[in-house]
């Protein structure tokens, strides 16, 4: 590494903050376009599974709530893919890697859902694993994209409150409403256990040694468990591994989780990774005259 | 049922249907920022359906989401216009567009009921739709030119008729600047009889509430 | 396609600060877009939209000599009060 991005190194390893304008090196920013982007292609992908159940919303209440949510990820989206541009990748660059396979989005939208039980177990696990990273994010040495965590995780704080308050209604409501949230819990759990990345150490996961991450995958996976296991397991709820539990130390033990499925997953082979994509296509397709109209100002 | 609750659920199930169909959009309109404001908008209209069945609901002695969810297809009054399934953007815009005007001719005269409770739900209704108003001009402006645009509207003129009585639908006509021919009738797509396309949302909307009868969500 | 800066302000009398980007064909889409994007919870009393063109970025300043003299941590006052209060016989035990 040559002398000016040892330097910067050092700097953003101790604390230094990086702005749009400033040098950076070449790894760094493609490092840093590389991490941004699959964070707005996973807040525009995750929608797709979302907004289906906008539709099927069994009240008004639930559903402003759920689209008020999904809004909130679109908003995501428009803040994260602008921090990109203003690295100098296009937006219509991005969506077209996204389209075609070359760029990835995480796991968990590459999966289907199946019922209301899902509506519940997203908006209140999926989105506590996302918070937890987001909330780390929040000292990234890319400060552009640390401020927007600010206004992301705000936002994000409302989504967990709703899905939990799903999840509760079902599990105070019939057999069946029970069965629904036990069911999407159990299918939810190996995307979950996956979310955080394999536990790469934090020395040798370049995402950290730039400091855009500042916190590693199993520090991630741990807070989330032991942030949400004990409250899935007062409601009575069983989470499909046996060998979970929490060690003396008060490091959580798990069946290690399948680590190919998640590279599977991303590289394009879930089981909604190409309907997803394809929709999303033929929605850029169909609506690109609309682009063109109105953004050829 | 009285008249005063029929008219009730004409605009609240006109808006619930409306809001519902905006609400396919959410997550894939054209461009992002667009997404986020076009989304606000079919909140809105859900939430002016909410208080608009909350009226009703009083009256007829049950709750909002009864009357949002628990009717079957043919009793819901809402026109057609809000029924059609538009997944593109030439024609939601122009359905948004006048929709939105015809909305304001009928706010308009309702902001002046002796029905007190009326009168200041359609005031504060109106208040909101400002936006609604301003965002459709701006996009009904920029589509002017476009072919697209412009056949949906023609295409949709007829159900926009459909959305007001009568006697208001001069005043839409001559906001909106299409006025027919003068040897043809104004013709409609009136309220009173539904589209398949209704039949198809409401299984959709009702399919999670339907499959447990009175449970809580 | 312009970029437009956003600064809101979180309620009547605090500061405007800035909150984000979007891009826009022209003013009136970037007003429709931002009262949504930074508005739709009542979280903003106001908005300040900005072509980013109009923003005049200043980065780069002399740090050359000392400017103490201009600042409060350029002045340390305890040891020539507490003589002060000897002579004066006010000084305390």
């Amino acid at each position: 590494m040559d002398t000016r991005s040892e330097e910067f190194l050092a700097y953003v390893q101790s604390g230094g903050q990086v702005e749009a304008g400033d040098w950076m090196p070449d790894e760094y920013r493609q490092k840093l376009v590389k991490f941004i982007e699959m964070h707005g292609n996973s807040e525009l992908m995750g929608v797709l599974p979302e907004r289906e159940w906008i539709l099927k919303a069994p009240t008004l209440q639930r559903k402003l709530a759920l689209t008020a949510k999904v809004q909130d990820e679109v908003g995501h989206a428009q803040l994260i893919y602008r921090v990109v541009e203003d690295l100098g990748k296009p937006r219509n660059a991005c969506l077209a890697d996204l389209v075609s396979g070359k760029a990835k989005f995480h796991n968990v939208f590459h999966y289907p859902t199946l019922s209301w039980g899902d509506v519940g177990v997203i908006a209140w696990l999926v989105d506590a694993a996302a918070i937890i990273s987001q909330k780390a994010l929040l000292k990234c040495s890319y400060a552009p994209y640390a401020r927007i965590m600010k206004k992301i995780c705000w936002e994000e704080s409302f989504h967990i409150l709703h899905g939990r308050d799903v999840v509760l209604a079902m599990m105070t409501g019939t057999d069946a409403q029970r069965e629904l949230v036990q069911e999407a819990l159990t299918r939810w759990w190996p995307p979950l256990m996956q979310f955080h990345g394999n536990p790469i150490s934090r020395e040798e996961d370049p995402m950290y040694v730039w400091r855009i991450k500042s916190q590693g995958n199993e520090e991630a996976r741990q807070q989330f468990l032991e942030g949400y296991v004990p409250q899935i397991w007062e409601l009575g709820l069983t989470v499909p591994d046996p060998d979970l539990r929490r060690s003396e130390d008060g490091t959580w033990e798990y069946t290690e989780p399948d680590w190919d499925e998640l590279k599977s997953v991303v590289t394009g082979h879930g089981p909604r990774s190409q309907e997803r994509l394809d929709f999303r296509r033929r929605l850029l397709d169909q609506e690109a005259w609309v682009r063109e109209a109105v953004l050829a100002a | 049922m009285s008249e005063r609750a029929q008219r009730l659920l004409e605009l609240a199930d006109d808006e619930l249907i409306v809001g519902w169909r905006d609400s396919e959009w959410t997550g894939i309109a054209p461009t992002l920022e667009e997404d986020v404001a076009f989304s606000s908008i079919a909140q809105n209209e859900i939430g002016h359906a909410r208080a608009l069945y909350e009226l009703a609901a009083a009256e007829l002695g049950t709750g909002p989401d009864e009357l949002a969810f628990d009717r079957r297809p043919d009793e819901y009054r809402c026109a057609p216009l809000v029924e059609l399934h538009l997944l593109d953007w030439a024609h939601t815009i122009a359905r948004r567009y006048l929709y939105e005007e015809a909305d304001r001719v009928r706010i308009e005269a309702l902001k002046s009921s002796d029905d007190a409770e009326v009168a200041g739900l359609a005031a504060k209704i109106d208040r909101e739709e400002v936006y609604h108003r301003l965002h459709a001009e701006l996009w009904a402006a920029r589509l002017r030119e476009e072919p697209r645009f412009r056949d949906a509207v023609a295409e949709l003129w007829p159900y926009a008729l459909g959305v007001l009585p009568p006697e208001l639908r001069p005043e839409l006509a001559r906001r909106v600047g299409l006025e027919p021919a003068s040897n043809s009738p104004l013709r409609a797509a009136e309220r009173g009889s539904h589209t398949e396309q209704l039949r198809e949302l409401w299984e959709e909307m009702t399919e999670v509430r339907r499959s447990a009868p009175g449970a809580q969500w | 396609m312009t970029v437009f800066e956003v600064f809101r302000q979180e309620r009547k009398g605090q500061p405007f600060q800035h909150a984000g980007s979007l891009v826009a064909p022209d003013a009136a889409f970037a007003e429709a877009w931002a009262r949504e994007q930074y508005g739709r919870r009542g979280e903003s009393a106001a908005l300040w939209l900005v072509p980013r063109d109009a923003v005049h970025e200043v980065v780069d300043w002399a740090d050359e000599f000392d400017l103490k003299y201009r600042r409060v941590d350029g002045y340390s006052i305890k040891a020539r009060l507490a003589e002060a209060r000897e002579r004066a016989g006010t000084a305390t035990a």
